[in-house]
């Protein structure tokens, strides 16, 4: 899940870091009004959950308060990259010295958190990871031990920070820290981190990344989820605790298990078809899911064919079966349906399918070509 | 011979007397696994199947019985405690079937049980299977025979994808590893090859991989350098949208990397054939 910038410098500030003052706001008018009471010059920043905002001009300075509103309403009537603004930041505007990258992420590779620092800041990382690696410092934290204060300091040495500013920093490394560590973040990231010229040190923007696995014990940034990003078929899988991913081809797809159900967008892409989605009923799928499943496909008019393949294991090929049977018989679906059942319990939900009208195919090469010549015949 | 599991394996079920636990256990106990108790805290004395003792905690498990490995199906809240618990009352193989465990306790579980030596599959896996020996986790057992062909993958149901199409060629398995699709986990593919590689009853090695992280391509290093056996693999994602976590926790192209095509050219150069749809790849081993 990943939070606004707003979102993210209201955790940083609650954990100690310093975030310029400033508002969010839903209309030109909020936002004049968080101009005149911060007085002088403001930055309105366009709140949307994707990168390169300034490149797209979703940034803007404003001299003063009727500046902020005739820019804040320009801002609020955008698109970036797809994604409506709904929202701006009114930030006070800061004098600035020097930009710094500071983030800590989750190191895959590494299986620990590493703490991510660079003298070149202000600008999208994996540019300066592609053109100048060289600027980049990176130290892994051993995640049982936490963040060491001495680590901290030795990437202030590193990113060549003036003596002056190290106790500043390490506090505010130990603080990302907590954040990272309090919020189940897969990234907190303050780029840039600046040096302003009253020689202070501000997280200037933030981003954060949320581990869905964590939400259970994260209930409070459940609430800040914004959806804007997400097809509505999206967001309403995920009331079932379906996986679902909107595509663009014409065979929906119901499958069990991720890697399964990649493969068999890949298979029908091979035998010339195009997937409208990627579904994973999940292990352990019941009737209820694969029924809120289908509906979801099939809310999609670009489907002409839908695809089930069931590899039972921990999932039970009969509950898919009446899964499947009760879907049906609410939703009364157009379009042909190419089901295979293979493993734990598919002969009883092979018989359970026998009069249901469906297409059956014993292998997935089998299924794929079958549901691809479906949905030609259906176009 | 095979590799982790094998008649000889002393199995506890931790939450042995929850649905999926309980369902599971039953196939283990058909299958001919030496299941020999489980655990379930708040449920210590009672009995399931009417012959398997069930343990308030791994330590008293462990202590009765002289389990040598375990299979972890507890939900995912409370899966790295279940994981702690495990290696810290000397269980040296743990099997974590659970799915969505947060990516941090992860990295916690993991770099404590390196400490201790401890060997974990998983999480978010299928578990083991050692044909006609032992199954260890959710595997549907009559989808593989055995024989001489290592199976290594991040996925579950693909798996059974190929050891099914692997069986109707009359081809056997030799133990199948499921790692788990994780973006942090036990065991990566690297250390599986290479237990294949010693393994005198493997002779050939299937990978299945897909997208996100770069462990496929940490595997091709090994098979390019260190491994005589052929391999053969699949990687799944070739669909896959960038920037999208598709249902693993850790299939997900980062940044341009992770992505299917990288690691099918990392592999391809290793020597490794690689299929194009996995029904397929039992014929390339042929």
């Amino acid at each position: 899940m990943k939070l606004h910038e707003y979102q993210s410098k209201t955790i940083f500030s609650k954990y100690g870091i310093p975030i310029p003052k400033g508002r969010v706001a839903a209309t030109a008018q909020e936002a004049k009004q968080i101009a005149e009471e911060l007085g002088g010059r403001v930055v309105i920043k366009a709140q949307v959950l994707v990168g390169g905002r300034g490149k797209a001009g979703g940034v803007k300075l404003a001299k003063d308060s009727a500046e902020a509103e005739q820019l804040a309403t320009q801002i609020l009537g955008m698109d970036i990259k797809g994604l409506p603004v709904r929202k701006v930041l009114v930030d006070e505007a800061s004098a600035i010295d020097q930009e710094i990258y500071f983030a800590i992420t989750n190191d895959r590779a590494a299986k620990k958190p590493v703490m991510i620092a660079s003298a070149a800041g202000g600008v999208d990382i994996e540019e300066v990871a592609a053109t100048s690696p060289e600027k980049i410092v990176k130290v892994h934290i051993d995640p049982l031990l936490g963040l060491r204060e001495y680590q901290a300091r030795d990437v202030a040495v590193a990113i060549d920070l003036p003596r002056a500013y190290w106790k500043d920093f390490v506090k505010i490394a130990m603080s990302l820290w907590q954040v990272y560590s309090g919020t189940d973040a897969i990234l907190a990231e303050i780029n840039p981190l600046v040096i302003t010229k009253e020689k202070k040190l501000i997280a200037l923007d933030g981003k954060m990344m949320i581990d869905d696995n964590a939400l259970f014990r994260q209930l409070d940034l459940v609430e800040m989820r914004d959806t804007d990003e997400d097809a509505p078929s999206e967001i309403e899988a995920r009331k079932y605790g379906l996986s679902f991913i909107k595509l663009d081809g014409n065979i929906g797809c119901m499958v069990n298990g991720a890697g399964l159900a990649m493969t068999s967008m890949d298979v029908i892409k091979l035998f010339g078809g195009e997937p409208a989605n990627f579904l994973d009923v999940g292990g352990g799928a019941g009737a209820e899911k694969v029924a809120a499943g289908m509906r979801i496909i099939l809310t999609d008019n670009n489907v002409k064919a839908v695809l089930f393949n069931i590899f039972g294991g921990i999932t039970r090929c009969d509950e898919v079966a009446r899964g499947i049977l009760a879907a049906m018989n609410e939703v009364k679906p157009k379009v042909p349906m190419v089901v295979r059942l293979v493993g734990t319990n598919a002969d009883e939900g092979r018989r359970l399918l026998e009069n249901a009208n469906m297409i059956t195919a014993e292998t997935l090469a089998d299924a794929a070509k079958k549901s691809v010549a479906a949905a030609k015949k259906g176009k | 011979m095979s590799i982790l599991v094998d008649k000889n394996t002393r199995l506890i079920v931790q939450g042995i007397t929850g649905n999926e636990g309980l369902f599971h256990t039953t196939q283990m106990v058909a299958y001919g696994t030496n299941v020999i108790g489980g655990v379930t805290p708040g449920k210590g004395g009672e009995w399931v199947l009417e012959k398997l003792p069930v343990f308030d905690s791994v330590k008293t498990a462990k202590d009765a019985t002289d389990a040598n490995a375990t299979i972890i199906f507890v939900p995912a809240r409370f899966a790295a405690d279940a994981m702690f618990e495990a290696a810290d009352a000397g269980i040296p193989l743990i099997i974590c079937i659970t799915e969505g465990v947060a990516v941090q306790d992860m990295m916690r579980v993991r770099n404590y049980l390196d400490q201790k030596k401890v060997r974990l599959i998983g999480p978010n896996c299928p578990g083991l299977l050692t044909p006609g020996e032992a199954k260890v986790g959710i595997i549907p057992g009559d989808i593989a025979i055995p024989g001489n062909v290592g199976v290594v993958s991040r996925s579950g149901t693909l798996t059974y994808e190929v050891l099914y199409a692997m069986k109707n060629l009359g081809m056997g398995a030799s133990t199948c590893v499921g790692i788990g699709g994780d973006p942090v986990n036990g065991t990566n593919f690297t250390d599986v090859l290479e237990m294949f590689e010693h393994d005198p009853k493997t002779e050939k090695v299937i990978l299945i991989g897909e997208i996100g992280g770069n462990e496929e391509e940490k595997a091709a290093e090994y098979i390019s350098s260190k491994m005589t056996k052929p391999v053969a693999a699949f990687i799944a994602g070739q669909t896959a949208p960038p920037g999208k976590r598709m249902g693993h926790a850790g299939a997900i192209i980062e940044g341009g990397a992770g992505t299917a095509v990288d690691k099918i050219k990392a592999l391809e150069a290793a020597g490794v054939k690689v299929a194009k749809h996995p029904e397929e790849i039992p014929a390339l081993l042929m």
